[in-house]
C-alpha cells in the first residue's frame, strides 16, 4: 500500500514516542500516506490503522478532524489561500479571486486537467506576509502579488511537465 | 471523606466523588445527557451545569470533583439559566419529529425539554440534516436527531472493548459513525439503543411497532445463557414486542447482550407449535391434549414393556426451568430411564469424577476483582457476553489476563494475552504447565503417567510456561476458568484435572463457564446422570422424551437426528415444531417458552431467580411443568403440584448449594487416555444456542453478516 | 523577504542566514544552559528566577510562567513532559514562526532548561501544520543540538538527560488549546480535556506535563542570562520582559516587532510605518482575533501590556495586532472571524458546537442585508449562553469578537440591518484591501 521509503519515514515518526504509543504517529502516518497517494482513500486509512494497531474508525476520526487531510482526490497541486481577516485586509481575497479567474475554478474545485485544486484556508500563522499561499501542504509562498501568482502557476505547470517527461 | 452542601443539604461522599455523585446520594436530580454512571466522563453536553460558590462560571456536575465545604446549587437562577441555555442549543438543530420518533415518550431530550425548553425559539436558520448510517440488522439510525453526547462511542470503546463508532469531522459537521462501509459487530451493541438519550439510535426490529406507553411491562429472567440477566419484557395483546435490561448491578448491571435483547423475535416464529400433534403414518394430525397425552403415555409404556430398563432417555435443554427439569427427572425415574440436560457435553465423565456441580464458583461481582485470570477453551465474547464486560473491567484495573482459545475470535479485552490452540495442542500445553508446577512442588511423581506423555508434545517452551506461572503467581487473586469449549470436550475430565493440578499448586481457584440458562439448576435438581445427553444419543435409546430440545441443540446434531430416527418413540415437548422434530418425533406437545410460564432458573453463580409469565400461552400450548406432571401421573406416579413454587420447594431442597463444586477434579479419571486429536469439540455457534435464539430473524441476519 | 522588522532579544541579530547552532552560540546561545548545568543549579532556583521575571505566558492567556512551573510535581516518579505550543493559528499571530525559523535554538535551550527545572526527560514541540518548512528546519536544529551534546543523554556531561521531538499539526486551530494539543500528540482528535485535572498532574499520556508557548520558552535563556529581576525591568511591573508584536492588516510595514512590554501602541504603529495609504485608523484588535476589538481612539491611548489593555476592555493575548482602517466594513470583518470560529469549533460541547454556527449564520445574514431588528439582541444573548459554559476558551474566543464589534460599531450593524447595505461602499472596501506588498 505504501512504499518502503514511506514506511521508513513512518517508523521514524513512531520512534519519537514512548513504547506502546504508536498511535501518536497517526497524524504523521496519514500525512506521509497522503504525500505519496495525493489523498486519503478508505484503503489507505485502513492500512494506517492496521500499521499502527488502531481501530480504523479512530484513524478516520483523526483524518476528518484535521483539515489539511484530503478525503477526496485533489489535483497535482493543491493551492490553499488564506482569506482570514488579517490576510483579507491585505489582499488575501484579491489573490484568491485572481487564482479563481486564472484557473477558472472556485474553492474546492479542481481544474479539468487535474493539475490544480483551489482551497480556502484558515490562518496559517503568516499574517504579516499576506497574501499567503500554501502548495501541497508543504511549500508556503508569501506576499503574493498577481504577478507572483502568475509566475507561480507557470512554474508549477513547468514542474509538472518536466515530471511528466521524466 | 468529604462533606459538602448541595441545595442546602449536607452530604458526605468519598474522596474522588463528583458533584453528580454527591447529588445522587441526596436524591437530587441534575439534568444531563452525556453523563452515564457506567461510562467515562465526557463533560461535553453541558446540561449538568450547576452553580458553585466562589466559582466564576457554572461548572459541570458530572466532572467537577466534590471538595470539602463546597456549596452547590443545582436549581439556582444561575444554574437554571445555564441549563436552559444549553437546552436551547440542543434544540435548535434537533428535528421536531417527536410524533414519528420511536423514542417519543421515553426520550431524555423530550423530558428535559419540558422542564428546560421554551415553547418557541428564535433560531430561524436552516436546520442541520445528517445522513443515516448502517449499523447492521439490530440498530436503526436517525442521525439528524443526534445530540453528540458520544455515549454510544464511549460504550463500544469502554464496555464493548473496541471502538466501532467515532465522532468524525468536527464542530457542527460532527457525525457519529462507524468507519466507512463498516457496521457495528459488538455482541452487546443493543445497549447503545438504551444509552442514546434521543431517538438517533433505535431498535430496528421494534421500529414503528408500538408506542412505549401502549406496552405492558413485566420483569423476567433471560433464558439464553447462564448469566441470568434480568430483563423487562414488554408486550401488547399477548405479543412480546421488546426486551430491555432490568438493572441488576450484581448480575447484568444495566446491560443486556444482543442475544438476550433480540431473541424474543423467535417467539413469533411461524414454527410455533400451538396444538398437540400426533404422527399417524407419515402425517401429523392435530389432536386434543387428552388424546396426545394418552398417545404419548401408551407409546412410552409400550417401550417400557418391551425393553429392558434404562432404554428411555429424557433429554432437556438446559434452558428448561428448575421446575421442568425436576419433573423431567421424575418422569425419567418413572420410566426407569435416564435424564440429562447436558446437550453439548461430549461426556459426563468430568461431572462424575468431580465432587460437586460445575458453576462459576464465585459471585459474578467478584469476577472483576480477580487480578489474574486464565481462560481455557472459551469463546467468551459470544458464550457469556456480559462476563466479557466484567473481564474488561478487570483489564482496566490492570489484571493479568490470558486466554487459550480454540476459536479464532478475539475477545476485545484490552491487554488480554490471547492465543489460538487446537483442543489437542491445548491439552498438551496444559499438561506441560501441570508438569512444570508439579515438578517445582516436588510432587510430579504423583501425577499419572499420561501427563508427561501429553506434555511431551507441548508447543510451549519451558520459559514460556514458567513465565506464565510466575506472572499468575504475582497476582493476588488467581482464577482459572474452564470454558464451555473445554467442558464440551471428550477429554474434559483430563483437562480439568490438569487445570486442577496447576490451580492447587499456584493457589488459584477454578470456575466453570457452563452452558445454558439453567445448567446449574439442572445439576442442582439432579437432572443429570452418569452419561451426558450427547452420550445418550451416541448410544441410541429406544425412546426419547425431549424437553425444549431440538436436534440442532445437540453437540453433534446429526447424531441426534439419527438416534431419534431410529428410536421407537420420540415424544417432544417443545414450543416449536422444527423440520427436524417433525421428521423424527412421534408426538409433539406444545409447551410454553419462558414468557408464557412461571418458573425459575439457577444462574451460573448459583442464584435462584424465579419469574412469572409475561403473556398468555400461545394457542393450546401449556407450561412444560404441567405437561410433565400430567405425563408422570398418567404413567402411574402421582405428581400433582399446585404451582411452580410448590415444584420448586420439592426440587431445591435445603442444602442443594452444598452440591456445588469448590474444587476441580482431584483424582485423575480412570483409564489411560491418549491425547485425542479431535477437531474443536464445540465451536460455539453464535445465535444458534437455543430454539428461540435460532428463530430470531434479527440475530440470524447478524450471523449472515459475519 | 521577511516579516522580521525589529528584534531586540529573541529575534535580535537573527534571520534567514543566521539560525544555525553556530550563529546562536555566537550570539551567546546555550550559555545559560552551560552555566546552569556546570554550576549545578538547584532546579528550584530556575523556577524562582522565572517567578522574579514576572514572565507571563506569551501564547495568549498570560498566566505567570513561574507559577505554572511550580505546579509541576518535580519529585513525582516516572516520566514527566515539557511541551512547547507552536501551534500558532490565531488569526493575526505569526511570531512563533519567526522564532522557530530564525532562532530555533532559543526554543530548544529554553525547553531544555524548563525540563531541568521541572524534572522532565522528554519534550515535544507541536508545530502548526501549515509551516512545514519551519518544522523541517526545527528538526534540523534538534539534530544540531543533539550532535553538539545540548540534547539527549547526559547533556554536557552533567548527568541530566532530555530528549526533544517535533510533532507536526495538520490544520486544527483548536490544537493551540493546551489539552487539545496533548490529545493531538496522543494521536487523537484535538478535543480539549475538562480541567481539573490540569496537565501538571495529568498531562501527556496521563503524566505530569507543562505546556508553554514558543516565545515563552525562547525567553528563558535570555531571562536566566540577565537574571529574573533584570528581565522584569525590561517591561513594567507585573508585565515583565520583551514581547513580540505581530502587526498585520492596514499598515505599511506589517511584521514582527520585539518591544518592551508597556510600549505605547502609537509607537508600534509608527514603527510599522503607520496606516496604509495615509488613511485613518478605525479599529484595532490588539491581541489576536479572539480578543475584543478596540476603536482607534481608545487604542491610541493604550500601552501594549497585559494590564493596560485589560483596562481598556481587551487583552494583550498573543500580541497580534490587527490594524483596520476606515475602509474596513466591521460587519464583514466580524463575519469572517465568526466563520473561522464556526469552522474551527471541535464539536465537543453543545454551546460551542451549536452556538458558533448560529452566530456565524446571523452575522452572515446581516452582512448580506437580510438582518432583522432583533438580531443584535439575539447575538448578544447567544454569546452570553456560550461564554463560560464550554470546556475550553473557544466559546469565549468566538463570542468576544461578536460582543465587542457590536458594542463599538453598533451603528454599522444597524446600517446593514436597516439600509440592507454597507456603510462603507463595497468598492472602497475592495480598494482598501488591495494586495499591497512593498517593493
Amino acid at each position: 500500500m505504501l512504499s518502503q521509503e514511506a514506511l521508513a519515514r513512518i517508523d521514524r515518526e513512531i520512534a519519537k514516542y514512548p513504547p506502546g504509543k504508536k498511535q501518536s504517529a497517526v497524524m504523521a502516518a496519514l500525512r506521509i500516506a497522503q504525500e505519496e497517494h495525493g489523498w486519503l482513500s478508505q484503503e489507505i486509512i485502513s492500512f494506517v490503522a492496521e500499521y499502527l494497531e488502531m481501530p480504523p474508525v479512530a484513524v478516520y476520526e483523526v483524518a476528518t478532524f484535521y483539515n489539511m487531510f484530503d478525503l477526496k482526490p485533489v489535483g497535482r497541486y493543491k493551492i490553499t489561500v488564506c482569506t482570514n481577516l488579517p490576510c483579507a485586509l491585505s489582499g488575501g481575497e484579491h489573490a484568491a479571486d485572481h487564482l479563481k479567474e486564472r484557473l477558472g475554478i472556485g474553492f474546492g474545485e479542481t481544474t479539468s486537467d487535474g493539475l490544480f485544486t483551489l482551497k480556502e484556508g484558515e490562518c496559517m500563522g503568516a499574517c504579516g506576509d499576506a497574501p499567503v499561499i500554501l502548495v501541497n501542504n508543504r511549500r508556503m509562498f508569501c506576499r503574493m502579488t498577481r504577478e507572483r501568482l502568475d509566475s507561480l502557476l507557470e512554474s508549477l505547470r513547468a514542474e509538472s511537465e518536466e515530471k511528466g517527461r521524466r | 471523606m468529604l462533606t459538602l452542601e448541595i441545595d442546602g443539604q449536607r452530604v458526605t461522599v468519598e474522596d474522588g466523588a463528583t458533584v453528580m455523585d454527591a447529588a445522587h446520594r441526596l436524591g437530587i436530580y441534575i439534568p444531563h445527557f452525556c453523563y452515564h454512571k457506567k461510562l467515562s466522563i465526557a463533560a461535553s453536553c453541558r446540561m449538568c451545569l450547576v452553580e458553585v460558590e466562589k466559582a466564576p462560571k457554572p461548572v459541570p456536575a458530572c466532572a467537577t470533583p466534590a471538595t470539602n465545604g463546597m456549596r452547590v446549587w443545582t436549581h439556582s437562577p444561575k444554574a437554571v439559566a445555564a441549563q436552559k441555555g444549553v437546552m436551547e442549543f440542543l434544540l435548535i438543530n434537533h428535528p421536531l419529529d417527536c410524533p414519528i420518533c420511536d423514542q417519543g415518550g421515553e426520550c431524555q431530550l423530550q423530558d428535559l425539554a419540558v422542564g428546560y425548553g421554551q415553547s418557541a425559539h428564535c433560531f430561524s436558520e436552516p436546520k442541520r440534516v445528517v445522513a443515516d448510517k448502517d449499523l447492521g440488522p439490530l440498530i436503526a439510525t436517525f442521525m439528524t436527531r443526534c445530540i453528540h453526547c458520544t455515549r454510544c462511542v464511549r460504550f463500544l470503546m469502554e464496555v464493548g472493548g473496541y471502538q466501532e463508532l467515532g465522532q468524525a469531522f468536527r464542530g457542527e459537521h460532527s457525525e457519529i459513525m462507524p468507519f466507512l462501509e463498516q457496521t457495528v459487530r459488538s455482541e452487546i451493541s443493543g445497549n447503545i439503543i438504551d444509552l442514546c438519550p434521543v431517538g438517533a439510535l433505535t431498535s430496528k426490529p421494534f421500529l414503528y411497532r408500538a408506542r412505549t406507553w401502549e406496552l405492558t411491562r413485566r420483569r423476567s429472567v433471560s433464558p439464553h445463557d447462564a448469566w441470568g440477566s434480568n430483563v423487562i419484557v414488554q408486550s401488547r395483546f399477548d405479543q412480546v414486542l421488546r426486551v430491555l435490561p432490568f438493572e441488576e448491578e450484581s448480575i447484568n448491571e444495566c446491560w443486556l447482550s444482543d442475544r438476550d435483547r433480540f431473541a424474543y423475535l423467535g417467539l413469533d416464529s411461524t414454527e410455533r407449535l400451538t396444538q398437540p400433534l400426533v404422527k399417524r403414518g407419515s402425517e401429523w394430525v392435530a389432536v386434543e391434549w387428552e388424546t396426545a397425552l394418552q398417545v404419548a403415555v401408551n407409546r412410552l409404556n409400550d417401550v417400557r414393556a418391551q425393553e429392558e430398563g434404562g432404554r428411555v432417555a429424557v433429554l432437556a435443554h438446559p434452558m428448561a426451568t428448575v421446575e421442568e427439569l425436576f419433573l423431567a427427572r421424575t418422569l425419567a425415574e418413572t420410566l426407569e430411564g435416564e435424564c440429562d440436560a447436558r446437550l453439548r457435553q461430549s461426556s459426563g465423565r468430568a461431572d462424575s469424577a468431580r465432587e460437586g456441580a460445575a458453576w462459576l464458583n464465585s459471585t459474578i461481582s467478584e469476577i472483576a476483582a480477580f487480578d489474574g485470570q486464565w481462560f481455557l477453551g472459551s469463546d467468551l465474547r459470544r458464550h457469556l457476553p456480559l462476563m466479557a464486560v466484567r473481564v474488561r473491567t478487570a483489564a482496566r484495573r490492570g489484571a493479568y489476563l490470558v486466554a487459550w482459545s480454540w476459536v479464532a475470535d478475539e475477545w476485545r479485552v484490552p491487554g488480554l494475552e490471547w492465543s489460538l490452540w487446537t483442543p489437542a495442542t491445548m491439552g498438551a500445553a496444559l499438561a506441560k504447565v501441570a508438569l512444570v508446577v508439579a515438578r517445582r512442588a516436588g510432587d510430579d511423581g504423583a501425577l499419572p503417567r499420561w501427563v508427561a506423555e501429553w506434555a511431551a508434545d507441548a508447543a510451549l517452551s519451558e520459559e514460556g510456561t514458567v513465565a506464565l506461572v510466575q506472572r499468575l503467581e504475582r497476582c493476588q487473586r488467581r482464577r482459572i476458568w474452564l470454558g464451555e469449549g473445554l467442558l464440551a470436550h471428550p477429554q474434559a475430565a483430563e483437562l480439568e484435572f490438569l487445570a486442577g493440578v496447576v490451580a492447587t499448586r499456584i493457589g488459584a481457584t477454578v470456575g466453570w463457564l457452563v452452558e445454558g440458562a439453567n445448567a446449574v439448576g439442572a445439576a442442582a435438581v439432579g437432572a443429570n446422570g452418569a452419561q451426558s445427553a450427547s452420550e445418550l444419543v451416541a448410544e441410541p435409546r429406544a425412546a426419547y422424551v425431549l424437553l425444549h430440545a431440538e436436534p440442532e441443540d445437540f453437540l453433534v446434531p446429526q447424531q441426534a437426528v439419527e438416534a431419534f430416527s431410529r428410536a421407537r418413540t420420540v415424544v417432544a415437548l417443545s414450543a416449536f415444531a422444527s423440520a427436524s422434530l417433525r421428521e423424527t418425533a412421534d408426538v409433539l406437545l406444545p409447551v410454553t417458552p419462558f414468557t408464557e410460564t412461571s418458573g425459575s432458573f439457577v444462574n451460573i453463580e448459583g442464584r435462584v431467580q424465579p419469574f412469572t409469565a409475561v403473556v398468555r400461552p400461545r394457542g393450546e400450548s401449556r407450561p412444560g411443568w404441567r405437561v410433565l406432571a400430567a405425563l408422570t401421573t398418567l404413567l402411574g406416579r402421582e405428581a400433582r403440584f399446585a404451582s411452580t413454587e410448590a415444584v420448586r420447594g420439592a426440587a431445591l431442597r435445603e442444602g442443594w448449594r452444598e452440591r456445588l463444586a469448590t474444587k476441580p477434579i482431584a483424582r485423575p479419571p480412570v483409564g489411560v487416555p491418549a491425547l485425542e486429536r479431535v477437531e474443536p469439540a464445540a465451536v460455539f455457534r453464535w445465535y444458534q444456542t437455543d430454539p428461540i435464539v435460532r428463530r430470531s430473524t434479527a440475530l440470524a441476519a447478524c450471523t449472515e453478516e459475519e | 523577504m521577511t516579516t522580521l522588522r525589529l528584534g531586540q532579544m529573541i529575534l535580535k541579530d537573527c534571520g534567514e542566514k543566521s539560525w544555525r547552532l553556530a550563529d546562536y552560540e555566537a550570539r551567546g546561545g546555550y550559555q545559560a544552559l552551560r552555566r546552569v548545568l556546570q554550576e549545578q543549579w538547584p532546579p528550584e532556583r530556575i523556577v524562582e528566577e522565572v517567578k522574579a521575571s514576572a514572565l507571563r505566558g506569551r501564547g495568549g492567556a498570560g498566566f505567570p510562567t513561574g507559577l505554572k512551573w511550580s505546579f509541576m510535581p518535580r519529585q513525582f516518579p516516572g516520566e514527566k513532559y515539557v511541551v512547547c505550543n507552536s501551534d500558532e493559528g490565531e488569526p493575526g499571530t505569526f511570531k512563533d514562526r519567526d522564532i522557530l525559523r530564525y532562532n530555533p535554538h532559543s526554543v530548544i535551550e529554553g525547553m531544555t532548561l524548563a525540563a531541568y527545572a521541572m524534572g522532565a526527560s522528554r519534550g515535544y514541540n507541536y508545530i502548526h501544520g501549515e509551516i512545514y518548512e519551519v518544522y523541517e528546519r526545527f528538526e534540523e536544529a534538534i539534530a544540531e543540538a543533539r550532535a553538539a551534546g545540548y540534547l539527549g543523554e547526559n547533556i554536557l556531561g552533567s548527568g541530566f538527560s532530555f530528549e526533544l521531538y517535533a510533532h507536526l499539526g495538520y490544520g486544527a486551530y483548536i490544537c493551540g488549546e493546551e489539552t487539545a494539543l496533548l490529545e493531538s500528540i496522543e494521536g487523537k482528535k484535538g478535543q480539549p480535556r475538562f480541567k481539573p485535572p490540569f496537565p501538571a498532574s495529568y498531562g501527556l499520556y496521563g503524566r505530569p506535563t507543562t505546556i508553554n508557548n514558543t516565545e515563552t520558552f525562547a525567553s528563558i535563556p535570555f531571562l536566566l542570562t540577565m537574571g529574573g529581576e533584570a528581565f522584569h525591568r525590561l517591561g513594567k511591573p507585573n508585565n515583565g520582559g520583551m514581547k513580540i508584536f505581530s502587526v498585520s492588516g492596514h499598515v505599511n510595514r506589517p511584521g514582527n516587532y520585539e518591544l518592551p512590554l508597556g510600549t505605547p501602541f502609537a509607537k508600534l504603529l509608527e514603527l510599522a510605518g503607520g496606516v496604509r495609504g495615509g488613511r485613518r485608523l478605525k479599529a484595532v484588535i490588539p491581541g489576536g482575533s479572539s480578543t475584543p476589538v478596540l476603536p482607534a481612539a481608545v487604542m491610541m491611548e493604550c500601552t501594549l501590556d497585559y494590564d493596560s489593555l485589560a483596562k481598556a476592555g481587551s487583552m494583550l493575548g498573543s500580541g497580534a495586532v490587527i490594524v483596520m482602517d476606515e475602509t474596513t466594513c466591521m460587519v464583514r470583518a466580524l463575519e469572517r472571524l465568526s466563520y473561522f470560529y464556526y469552522e474551527e469549533s471541535c464539536g465537543q460541547c453543545t454551546p460551542c458546537r451549536e452556538g458558533t454556527g448560529w452566530l456565524y449564520r446571523v452575522v452572515h445574514r446581516i452582512e448580506r442585508g437580510e438582518g432583522r431588528s432583533e438580531d443584535l439582541d439575539l447575538l448578544q444573548r447567544v454569546t452570553t449562553q456560550i461564554m463560560g459554559r464550554t470546556i475550553c476558551a473557544l466559546g469565549e474566543a468566538a463570542s468576544l469578537p461578536v460582543q465587542s464589534f457590536i458594542n463599538h460599531f453598533r451603528d454599522e450593524f444597524l446600517h446593514h440591518i436597516e439600509k440592507k447595505c454597507c456603510l462603507v461602499p463595497r468598492e472602497v472596501q475592495r480598494a482598501g484591501s488591495e494586495i499591497a506588498v512593498e517593493a
